[in-house]
């Protein structure tokens, strides 16, 4: 199994843990993983990825363009501009909630997200909407909404990892008092 | 062995414990700080890990260690190595015992630093070996071989790496512990002839030096990791090849066809250069395209051995446009040169998804934190020396993201400490501008408190903001000497930064909380009206290291919309909604400044 999954957001989202618990369960199915991260001073607040490739075919942790199967947008504009690394007819999965930048405050705009995912509609046929604002209230947390688009993947059938294994790389990579949340949010899309 | 899943950093640091490595010392930088923090994770109590208060203590701190015979290693970013680079230098000359390893991180975009400078063309300068890795897997097992040939040749050996490596994660394979090596320390032998620098040492060295590197540029063409893949399949009798290295090497693999290789040379210590494999590979060949990053290091070395055994074999790369002079390389820009190089079309060419017809995308530059204490402290300033002649010089860390609209409190920065002179500078020519340095604690323990002798010697008139937000942020919150803490877990006295200050000679220090707007400001125009060098020390943690206070909420009904919180402060955690301001809660820590900015006093904050 080969599969090139990019997961983009911004800075403080939970992209990284998203990333981590998909590589742990690949990893525990003997799957080779490679990823790539943004790290430092684009953390604060700019736009960050995480890269994940598993599989014998890769040789290096970033995904080329066209090639990704998968894009896990935590933010839609984010989404738009990583589009991209699309591989044709590729998954995108996509979480409604628009995170306004410190630049368009200024500028007086009022940026929100529909738009992108207006485009996104347009471009992409396997389009799954998420909208984390109400999986938050439905979840008393929005500290999961990782988890969410993470199942969101699963559900597409697409990402090559089952609810079972993510389920498992949680248990590893998860501290336990958290354990409840994060499987209730794997549970969210299917009740 | 064992399977782990590891970022290269990490990977590094397992490596060097399981060479048996003794000591290791350091300064945190984007992408090398890992590499140090790994080791002390998983110290077992045997190694002695510091954070040293830079990275030119950090050398001397492993030279001492290698003296001994124990195996050292010393950790840095690129810049780092700038600063390392005095004593570095004539340890080449003076050798050490046990292996040592300089390890540095090299940053092309740059990503997170202010140059792009290549440790391989370092290693050619200070004539010190080096290693250059690929991928994760292969940094895990050269840092053993680097301490092996370090220690065989009685040099400090390089080993660079580039974020790309450091910062990828992989599934590699393990030692067990029962695999490591072990050192044994003999202990340092008393021998003046050996261990202080003459001229007379530094001449017989410098003669040994060359001949050793002659003998290493043949026992490297025979190194396992600098190796020729043969052409194949349908490129068999092509008369191109590939010369390459590190993350590059693997971006040209993803471009190589299975059973159809072009003929290539990977080339993993760039110095001492292997040229005898390297005129196995230019055999048969009429073309080679070089593929780096930063400066054409390869290259240069291709061009000079067709000249020496007077080979016509043309090398392309960097100087003739295949390969982009700055910036990192990628698996499609090395796909569109090798491409070019081949004379080949691509008619499956990704066709960019993003048309005419894509929405405008917002920017998102890197800002301070929602409550990052250095807002308040440039915010302070401002409203202080507003309609005054000034300059405000900044300096490397989080703080350097003061410069960002609408704070716009940096006006230059240079390199670490820089600030505090560059000042002074600007004072001795402009005296009626109010000079001021901004400078972090980690910064001012690494590279700063020269800079204020110097204020206060040559009698300078400037203002030093310290923005004491006892920890070192950008990097990822090492401890210094004003924290109390060090990396063997011990709880030390602090270093106080007030003290250091006032016994320098300095007679106005005065001490702040940046996020009590109106004291600031106070204190800010009291300060900066006093003659010589004076310091302000604005103190407040850092947010990402304290518990969140709470946050504020906006009265809509109060609010007038003027917007001054989001104009003023530009605080990421103020968004607009429907037009209007608005607190995004999950950003928000309660620091409360906006609710000074506030002419109506829309803004109150809930307490948690």
């Amino acid at each position: 199994m080969n599969k090139n999954i990019l997961l983009c957001g911004v800075g403080g989202q939970g992209t990284v843990l998203a990333s981590k618990i998909m590589a742990a369960a690949a990893m525990n199915k003997g799957i080779p993983v490679m990823t790539a991260e943004t790290i430092g001073m684009a953390q604060r607040g700019g736009s960050v990825f995480s890269h994940l490739r598993m599989g014998e075919a890769a040789h290096s942790p970033l995904i080329p363009k066209g090639k990704a199967d998968i894009i896990l947008g935590f933010e839609p504009a984010e989404t738009v501009r990583m589009l991209p690394y699309l591989k044709k007819d590729g998954v995108v999965i996509v979480n409604s909630r628009a995170v306004m930048p410190v630049t368009a405050a200024l500028k007086n705009s009022d940026y929100n997200g529909k738009e992108m995912i207006d485009y996104l509609k347009k471009k992409v046929d396997k389009l799954i909407i998420v909208d984390s604002d109400k999986a938050a209230e439905y979840l008393g947390s929005a500290k999961v909404t990782n988890i969410v688009l993470l199942s969101a993947a699963i559900r597409s059938g697409e990402l090559g990892l089952l609810k079972e294994d993510i389920k498992q790389a949680i248990i590893y990579k998860v501290p336990e008092r958290f354990h409840e949340l994060n499987f209730k949010a794997l549970d969210y899309l299917d009740c | 062995m064992k399977k782990q899943f590891v970022m290269g950093n990490e990977a590094i640091a397992l490596g060097a414990i399981a060479a048996g490595v003794n000591v290791v010392a350091g300064y945190p930088g984007t992408p090398s700080t890992e590499v140090l923090e790994t080791i002390a994770k998983n110290n077992d109590g045997s190694i002695y890990v510091e954070w040293s208060i830079n990275e030119k203590a950090g050398m001397e701190v492993a030279a001492g260690a290698a003296y001994t015979g124990a195996r050292a290693m010393v950790t840095m970013k690129q810049v780092g190595l700038n600063v390392a680079a005095d004593p570095l230098m004539s340890l080449e000359y003076v050798g050490i015992k046990g292996g040592m390893v300089v390890m540095v991180a090299d940053d092309p975009g740059p990503i997170s630093s202010q140059t792009e400078q290549d440790t391989r063309t370092f290693s050619r300068f200070s004539k010190l070996p080096l290693f250059d890795p690929s991928s994760v897997q292969e940094a895990y097992e050269m840092i053993q071989d680097a301490f092996d040939y370090s220690e065989e040749y009685h040099t400090p050996v390089f080993f660079r790496s580039t974020t790309r490596v450091c910062h990828g994660y992989a599934s590699i394979d393990i030692k067990k512990k029962e695999e490591y090596y072990i050192n044994k320390i003999e202990g340092f032998v008393k021998d003046s002839s050996k261990w202080v620098i003459f001229p007379r040492l530094s001449f017989n060295a410098h003669r040994n030096i060359e001949n050793r590197n002659t003998k290493l540029s043949d026992e490297f063409s025979e190194y396992s990791r600098n190796y020729i893949i043969p052409s194949a399949g349908k490129h068999k009798a092509l008369r191109k090849g590939i010369a390459t290295h590190g993350i590059s090497y693997e971006y040209t693999m993803e471009n190589q066809e299975a059973g159809n290789e072009i003929k290539l040379l990977k080339i993993s210590t760039p110095y001492p250069f292997p040229e005898k494999l390297a005129l196995e590979f230019l055999e048969g060949l009429d073309e080679v395209l070089c593929i780096e990053e930063l400066d054409p290091v390869i290259e240069r070395e291709l061009i000079y051995i067709c000249g020496k055994y007077n080979l016509s074999v043309k090398i392309s790369g960097k100087q003739d446009g295949y390969i982009a002079l700055s910036g990192e390389n990628s698996v499609e820009s090395v796909k569109t040169a090798i491409d070019k190089f081949l004379g080949r079309v691509d008619e499956e060419a990704c066709l960019d998804m993003l048309d005419e017809e894509v929405p405008e995308l917002p920017i998102r530059p890197p800002v301070l934190c929602a409550g990052c204490p250095h807002r308040g402290a440039f915010y302070s300033v401002k409203q202080a020396m507003k309609g005054k002649k000034t300059i405000y010089c900044g300096d490397i860390g989080c703080y350097t993201l003061g410069n960002a609209m609408p704070l716009d409190m940096v006006d230059t920065c240079l390199c670490m400490g820089a600030g505090i002179n560059i000042a002074q500078g600007v004072g001795h020519v402009e005296p009626d501008t109010t000079c001021f340095a901004f400078v972090g604690d980690s910064t001012f323990f690494a590279a700063g408190i020269t800079g204020v002798v110097n204020a206060y010697y040559n009698q300078a008139n400037m203002v030093l903001c310290v923005l004491d937000n006892s920890t070192t942020a950008m990097t990822g919150h090492q401890p210094h000497p004003g924290t109390g803490r060090t990396m063997m877990g011990d709880v030390v006295t602090k270093v106080s930064i007030e003290k250091i200050l006032r016994a320098i000679g300095l007679e106005v220090v005065e001490t702040v909380d940046p996020l009590i707007l109106e004291e600031s400001v106070e204190c800010v125009k009291r300060v900066a009206a006093k003659p010589g060098v004076k310091a302000i020390i604005f103190k407040s943690p850092c947010i990402a290291i304290t518990k969140p206070k709470g946050s504020v909420t906006i009265d809509k009904d109060k609010c007038i919309n003027c917007k001054k919180c989001i104009s003023q402060l530009g605080c990421p955690g103020i968004v607009i909604v429907d037009g209007k301001p608005s607190i995004d809660k999950s950003l928000c820590v309660g620091c409360k400044l906006c609710t000074s900015v506030c002419p109506v006093d829309a803004i109150s904050s809930e307490v948690m």
